[in-house]
């Protein structure tokens, strides 16, 4: 279980999250969704431990882990997965290398075994015959799921997806979405999914949670998400982004 | 002048806070040495980043001892000492010239490369991604750089010590007409080990310099990709200004 209470982040003097209060439930898919610079990633980068809160009290399980250091925090955290935003994979690896990380770094697995897990998790986001290739020899949506796999080699029982479908083709997005239901359903695992597409958070989601500028303003089951009166939900169901940036394709 | 004061203080403050926050990475690094070392990516480091560094280390200390010779000999002939200018040249050379510009030439040539490969690992967030992974950047990523530099810093010291040497041996006997015995001898008369090991000495606490530094920088990369460009620029200029710094202390230990 996560569960963030009257967490608050700025930076510097900029405010980016007031007064978070969140409760995740193990075994739950929770859509968040907010305007481009609303302070969705920074919330996954606060609950992963990247960065601590200004204040307040973040649990995960029986851990707080607002002030954990970098030792306690990689406890924690060998039970997690992220899928960042921009891939972040390692260029100076190959993909299968990539894939592999969390496995070499935290298993004694022999070589076989790890190959084997390797491209059975490339297979799963759809992806054959890279192992051997570079990150930078791949377009974008191919290293977005090669980020994927690399989030869920590990097996881990929370994955953070931010934006998992953005510039991807609707296909892929599909099977993206199923890949994130079917973790779910094999392995329980819990999801929080960063999502910029109503369709996605309905599908993958029991709940959706919206950020606007820096504020939960909405936490509820998706049908009763999408029957909300607020304007700004409104306006976002109807497929507008109001956030202060323009949204980044 | 208020304003002036004001000023040098927040820029002592600033400086000291730089050197105590490397310090920090320094001793950072040597926690996490202790966790399951990953060998084979020292030496990957130590291949990547000595190799290419090595003909630029001959070219500096060939040209740098064929120099130094010349200028030393003619005065040395002058005053009837010709047969100590090879002791002369290699002490020099040795204690001195050899490690600071190994470590010069290191700090343009590793120190940018591991800034500018750490750098880009931030600002495109792949250190989150390792500290995601469970894995420690420090023990990840600097702790087998800082042991590539300590052995191969000196490695490439002694290189150039020889090169230097030899580049002296060639001005002394074809532009200043000692004889090539005269030379060699001289060097077996004056020159002890310490002249050299000390010299080493330094180097090791060089390579360190430049690795802590270098990582320290890349690690620090302000977001963006000019980020990468300006973290490799400070960590190379703060790497030289450290060597020459240090070697300032070091020969005053060392030497006295
Ligand atoms: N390290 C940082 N330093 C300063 N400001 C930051 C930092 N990280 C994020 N911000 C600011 O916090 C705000 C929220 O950023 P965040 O990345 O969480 O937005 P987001 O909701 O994920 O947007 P997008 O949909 O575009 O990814 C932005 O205004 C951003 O400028
Ligand atoms: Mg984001």
């Amino acid at each position: 279980m996560i569960r963030l209470v009257d967490v608050n982040k700025s930076f510097g003097q900029k405010e980016v999250l007031r007064h978070i209060n969140l409760t995740i439930n193990d075994g739950e898919t929770l859509a968040l969704i907010g305007g481009s610079g609303s302070g969705k990633s920074t919330l996954l980068r606060l609950m992963i431990g990247l960065i601590q809160p200004t204040s307040g009290e973040i649990w995960i399980d029986d851990d707080e882990i607002s002030h954990y250091d970098e030792a306690q925090m990689d406890k924690v955290r060998v039970r997690m997965g992220m899928v960042f935003q921009y891939s972040a994979l390692f260029d100076s690896m190959t993909v299968g290398d990539n894939v592999a990380f969390g496995l070499r770094e935290h298993t004694d697995y022999d070589e076989e075994k790890i190959r084997s897990i390797v491209s059975e998790k490339l297979g799963l986001v759809g992806l054959t015959d890279v192992e051997d290739m570079m990150p930078n020899e791949l377009s974008g949506g191919m290293k977005k799921r090669v980020g994927l796999a690399r989030a869920i080699a590990f097996e881990p029982s929370t994955i953070f997806y931010d934006e998992p479908d953005s510039g991807l083709d609707p296909v892929t997005t599909e099977k993206i979405d199923e890949l994130i239901i079917s973790m779910q359903k094999r392995l329980n695992v819990t999801s929080i999914v960063v999502t910029h597409d109503m369709e996605t958070a309905c599908f993958v989601a029991d709940r959706i949670a919206m950020v606007y500028e820096g504020e939960l303003i909405a936490c509820a089951p998706v049908d009763e998400f999408r029957r909300m009166k607020d304007e700004r939900i409104r306006a976002f169901l109807r497929g507008l982004y109001i956030g202060d940036k323009e949204a980044e394709g | 002048m208020e304003h002036f004061l004001e000023k040098l203080g927040s820029a002592v403050i600033k400086w000291l806070q730089y050197i105590g926050e490397v310090v920090l990475l320094f001793v950072e690094t040597l926690r996490q040495m202790k966790k399951p070392l990953r060998i084979h990516h020292m030496f990957a480091q130590m291949a990547h980043l000595g190799v290419d560094t090595l003909p630029i280390v001959g070219l500096t200390l060939l040209f740098t001892g064929m120099v130094m010779t010349l200028q030393v000999a003619h005065e040395f002939i002058r005053f009837g000492a010709q047969s100590t200018i090879g002791g002369v040249i290699t002490i020099a050379v040795g204690r001195e010239l050899g490690p600071v510009l190994v470590g010069v030439v290191a700090a343009g040539r590793v120190g940018a490369a591991i800034t500018a490969e750490i750098s880009t690992m931030k600002v495109t967030e792949q250190i989150d991604a390792l500290r995601v992974m469970a894995t420690n950047p420090v023990g990840y990523l600097v702790v087998p750089r800082m042991l590539a530099c300590m052995f191969m810093v000196p490695v490439l010291t002694i290189f150039g010590d020889f090169i230097g040497v030899v580049g002296g041996w060639f001005v002394a006997v074809f532009r200043s007409g000692i004889s090539s015995y005269l030379y060699w001898h001289s060097i077996t008369m004056f020159v002890e080990a310490y002249d050299i090991t000390g010299g080493l000495i330094k180097s090791v606490v060089f390579g360190i310099i430049i690795a802590v530094l270098g990582c320290y920088c890349g690690l620090k990369a302000p977001n963006g990709a000019e980020g990468v460009g300006l973290a490799t620029t400070r960590s190379v200029v703060s790497a030289i200004i450290m060597i020459f710094c240090a070697n300032c202390f070091l020969s005053l230990i060392l030497y006295q």
